[in-house]
């Protein structure tokens, strides 16, 4: 039984009450003396050369405090690619710079090309509209595969729309052709990841402010990763020292990824609020955030799997092309590469892996790390293909995949793409979802689906990831451009409360409940004694931030190390003070005691003494308590899971219900499992979204057609079913002190391939022969399976 | 600039709008009332629900003028004066039925409205009224959740933490 607000304790959030009052505080909410708006011009064709901008209208235009174009940012750096890539041939990746704003030529729909800064948001729009530009128009390039034939060229000066021709493991090439030539079966499967548009309900605002008096800059805004975004800043693109430039991200609207990366906008009000000597804000509305926020998936995928005659994997062998845009986001190189053709291997013993990915430039918005990041892209393809196989050589998909697992007994284990997996047992995780989601009752609820005129259908899935990014020796070898440790700071006051400063940044996590229940239960002491500070690059050492499901697995691990500290110089403290040698004393319930006798003092006696040193050994402790710790993790962490779903489908629409959804994952240890089970229902309405409802589409020009919420189908209430969700069945992580693996993207990794999974078999058991259908599965596109087959 | 007067949570305001001045920029910019959220240009996320005259409204579908004289409660005023939560909210937080909290607001408001129209909602009936109301966070199953256990009904068979 876990400690009330310690660790495995479901304890309520106590973020909630400031959200659920409506005193939030969101980068919008906040307003400042004299502060200013910024309003962006944008390109409405999708490639195009800037003949002419004048902006003379515009900036006599009433409350027009200044504009700006791409000429005036020509002096500053790029945004640059956070990973560098090497193709095949050793030639490193093509990296074209992304100006703050477009110079020369626009590049997507939605490119800004020029900024108003004004007293109003009105006025700054009508001036906006006085902007007169001369755009010519160009063919846009959209289409990947066309993309690598045409000498249209997204970027000019780089010859190519290709980004990069990555293999992995290049090694391992021969060995997979000659397996899949030599195979018993061999099953192939060409699918489509569609492109997501990440849709944080908080759109991006940025808002900036400059302080002459000593050459000082202040950015709130919305970011996962408040450090990340001054290190680009500083160190790319404006050149602002570090020391110079605070970054603050306050309550943000959740991210998915969307907000991990550094944007021009944020460039732009930090330049404007210097030139203008005001504050300058800049809120997105929700066309621009999908015209501009880093979209997310849009793989073309050719995957192979050969067997041997007893149903044995013998190799994955995988094509992709995949989009990266019209520039490269941050992590856009390293998502659809490490992030993607490492798990190509699952949860499986096969001893040949290759992966094969070209990166494709296009006339779009940039593409990004979109919760999971390369992960759903991996066990699309993987659990895709493999239920194919079972179909076309006749084993029950839960029998094929248990057979090539590996076993509790093979860890640690090395991947066949690379990586050394530390923990799991998947057959576990398989026998619990077999049993909390009554897999024996399918047949007979299938038989009442048919009573009713629907074709139910059951869908399987195994999925493994690798999460609490990153060993930074490791990914530095891979080419990591950052390192991927994280930091925290503790600070006992002198009354005994505790200030936690963490680099990870919460955003819908419940960091602010979940770290203290780390530190109270380790110093014994309430938690309600313990905050958490995130967030404010002027109060906290450092921090990578919060994605690729790291925030507990990372800089939960600072947390500890540094409450590590705190307990070791409190115990001299102790020691000094009830006049015994240190390794004597003993910390329980807040209290340290000399061991074997009665003598203690509290955790609240040792800080006040820390801060009123009288008759205090100087020579041996300094005064105060307080203590950082930076963590870099020796390995990636590797939660897996078993998914599986019953989907009903209407088979005179083509219209698909899911009516059972569970998910049982190895998260490892688990610190609060009300807020673990809520990570997984969120991530669970993404993937069932992604499977069902949930595209973004341009159009041959290169037009967004799916660019408000009238076209983009957001999942509802009413599109979702209540799901099954169970971590009884965590193996520890072996090589962090908590133990945990990260649950943050595991929904949506598992569910997009059981859903499919799911409809695929629904259409068999009503006679169709369907194989696949690609994502989403609209009615149109179910309906239309059905007639063909 | 036209002046409006209206009674927000109570509390009789005014202020001078333009015609195109929206209730939600109106509770926001000039009410400081910052609560309400504004997360679309179209009238479907639902983020900056209030009751007007006790209906629920996205009030970026309104005017500002055209509240004048009305009674709009906003999410600041659901808590009672000592900070207590009311019992819509309560359910959230003991349900978990938010995250990032972008959406809460105007979901505890369309709630509110459910539940005076609809004191013991089902399932089905709570997710179709939240047509109008988008969360990306919670995958809406402690939503739901929250919104029956507010109602009074038993929520132990829906299975969570």
């Amino acid at each position: 039984m876990p400690k009330d607000g310690g660790i495995g304790a479901p304890t309520r959030r106590r973020e909630d009450v400031r959200f659920l009052t409506g005193t939030g505080q969101y980068s919008d909410d906040m307003n400042v003396y004299g502060q200013t708006v910024a309003v962006f011009a944008r390109s409405t064709v999708a490639n195009g050369v800037i003949k002419s901008i004048d902006t003379s209208a515009a900036a006599a235009m009433p409350g027009v405090l200044a504009v700006f174009t791409g000429e005036d940012f020509v002096d500053v750096g790029g945004n640059p690619a956070g990973w560098l890539i090497n193709s095949r041939d050793g030639e490193p990746m093509k990296e074209p710079k992304r100006p703050v704003l477009a110079h020369g030529k626009v590049r997507h729909v939605g490119d800004a090309y020029a900024a108003v800064i004004a007293e109003t948001t009105e006025q700054a729009k009508d001036a906006v509209e006085a902007i007169e530009v001369d755009i010519e128009e160009l063919p846009a390039v959209v289409n990947m595969k066309d993309a690598l034939s045409s000498t249209n060229y997204v970027h000019d000066e780089i010859g190519t729309n290709q980004c990069f021709d990555w293999g992995w493991i290049e090694d391992n090439r021969a060995a997979t052709d000659a397996a899949i030539k030599g195979a018993h079966h061999v099953t192939t499967l060409e699918l489509v990841n569609n492109r997501l548009v990440p849709n944080a309900m908080e759109p991006r605002c940025s808002m900036a402010q400059y302080n002459r008096a000593n050459d000082e800059y202040t950015l709130h805004t919305t970011s996962q990763n408040p450090h990340l975004t001054r290190l680009l800043i500083s160190a790319f693109v404006l050149g602002i020292p570090e020391n110079k430039l605070t970054v603050i991200a306050p309550d943000v609207g959740g991210g998915f990824g969307s907000k991990i990366y550094h944007y021009g906008e944020e460039a732009l009000v930090l330049a404007a609020a210097k030139k203008i000597g005001r504050p300058v804000k800049w809120t997105s509305d929700r066309t621009e955030a999908f015209l501009t926020d880093a979209h997310g998936r849009d793989h073309v995928t050719t995957i192979e799997l050969a067997l041997d005659a007893e149903g044995k994997f013998l190799a994955f062998r995988t094509e992709t092309m995949a989009n990266v845009g019209a520039y490269l986001s941050n992590f856009s190189t390293a998502t659809p590469t490490f992030l993607h053709g490492t798990l190509m291997a699952g949860n499986y013993t096969v001893p040949n892996v290759y992966v094969n990915v070209k990166a494709v430039f296009t006339n779009t918005a940039p593409v990004d790390a979109y919760r999971g990041a390369g992960r759903p892209e991996a066990t699309f393809s993987l659990e895709r293909v493999i239920d194919k196989a079972a179909r076309e050589i006749g084993m029950d998909p839960i029998e094929l995949r248990r057979k090539n697992f590996i076993k509790p007994d093979q860890y640690p284990f090395a991947s066949a793409a690379g990586l050394e997996y530390d923990s799991g047992n998947y057959d576990a995780l398989m026998d619990q979802m077999e049993k909390v989601a009554d897999v024996a009752g399918f047949e007979a609820r299938r038989k009442a689906s048919e009573k009713n005129g629907k074709l139910r259908g059951f869908g399987v899935n195994a999925y493994i990831e690798a999460c609490g990014i990153a060993p930074s020796n490791l990914v530095g070898v891979l080419g990591s451009r950052v390192g991927l440790y994280d930091a925290a700071t503790v600070r006992v006051n002198a009354t005994g409360n505790l200030s936690v400063m963490v680099g990870a940044h919460s955003h819908g996590q419940g960091h602010e409940t979940a770290f203290p229940q780390v530190v109270a239960e380790m110093l014994g002491i309430d938690p309600q004694s313990i905050d958490i500070v995130h967030g404010d690059t002027s109060k906290i050492p450092f921090g990578m931030g919060t994605y690729g499901s790291r925030s507990l697995a990372v800089c939960g691990s600072a947390v500890v190390r540094a409450t590590e500290k705190i307990i070791n110089k409190a115990k001299k403290i102790a020691a000094h003070m009830l006049e015994a040698s240190d390794g004597d004393i003993e910390l329980t319930d807040g209290v340290f005691s000399v061991a074997g006798t009665d003598k203690s003092v509290t955790f609240g006696e040792v800080a006040l003494k820390a801060y009123i040193p009288h008759e205090f050994p100087l020579e041996d402790i300094e005064p105060g308590l307080e203590e950082t710790a930076f963590y870099d993790p020796a390995n990636f962490t590797y939660p897996s899971g078993a998914y599986c779903c019953e989907v009903e489908v209407d088979p005179d629409t083509g219209k698909v219900s899911v009516e059972r959804m569970t998910a049982v994952d190895d998260f490892g240890n688990v610190i609060n499992p009300m807020i673990v089970t809520g990570q997984v229902h969120g991530g669970l309405g993404q993937g069932i979204g992604q499977a069902l409802l949930e595209n973004t589409t341009y159009d041959e020009n290169g037009q967004l057609l799916s660019a408000s919420y009238m076209d983009y189908v957001m999942p509802r209430a009413d599109d979702l079913p209540f799901y099954t969700v169970d971590h009884s069945q965590g193996n520890a992580c072996t090589h962090n002190p908590l133990g945990v693996k990260g649950c943050g993207e595991a929904g949506a990794i598992g569910s997009p391939p059981t859903v499919v999974n799911a409809v695929i078999d629904a259409l068999q058991s009503g006679g169709k022969n369907v194989t696949h259908i690609d994502m989403p599965m609209t009615p149109h596109r179910v309906w239309s399976a059905m007639q063909n087959a | 600039m036209t002046k409006v007067s209206m009674t927000i949570n109570g509390k009789q305001v005014s202020g001078d709008v333009e015609g195109r001045t929206l209730l939600a920029s109106f509770l926001r910019e000039d009410q400081r009332l910052t609560g309400t959220h504004i997360g679309c240009d179209t009238s479907q996320c639902g983020a900056c629900v209030v009751h007007v005259d006790g209906k629920a409204v996205k009030s970026c579908t309104m005017f500002a003028i055209e509240a004048d004289g009305a009674q709009v409660a906003t999410i600041e005023g659901q808590a009672a004066e000592d900070g207590t939560l009311n019992a819509i909210q309560a359910a959230f937080q003991e349900h978990h039925g938010l995250q990032c909290g972008f959406c809460t607001p105007g979901m505890v408001m369309s709630a509110a409205a459910l539940l005076k129209e609809n004191p013991k909602p089902s399932a089905s009936e709570v997710r179709e009224y939240l047509e109008g109301n988008i969360c990306r966070c919670t995958g809406y199953h402690n939503i739901v959740k929250s919104i029956m256990a507010a109602s009074g009904q038993d929520v132990s068979a829906i299975a969570a933490e």
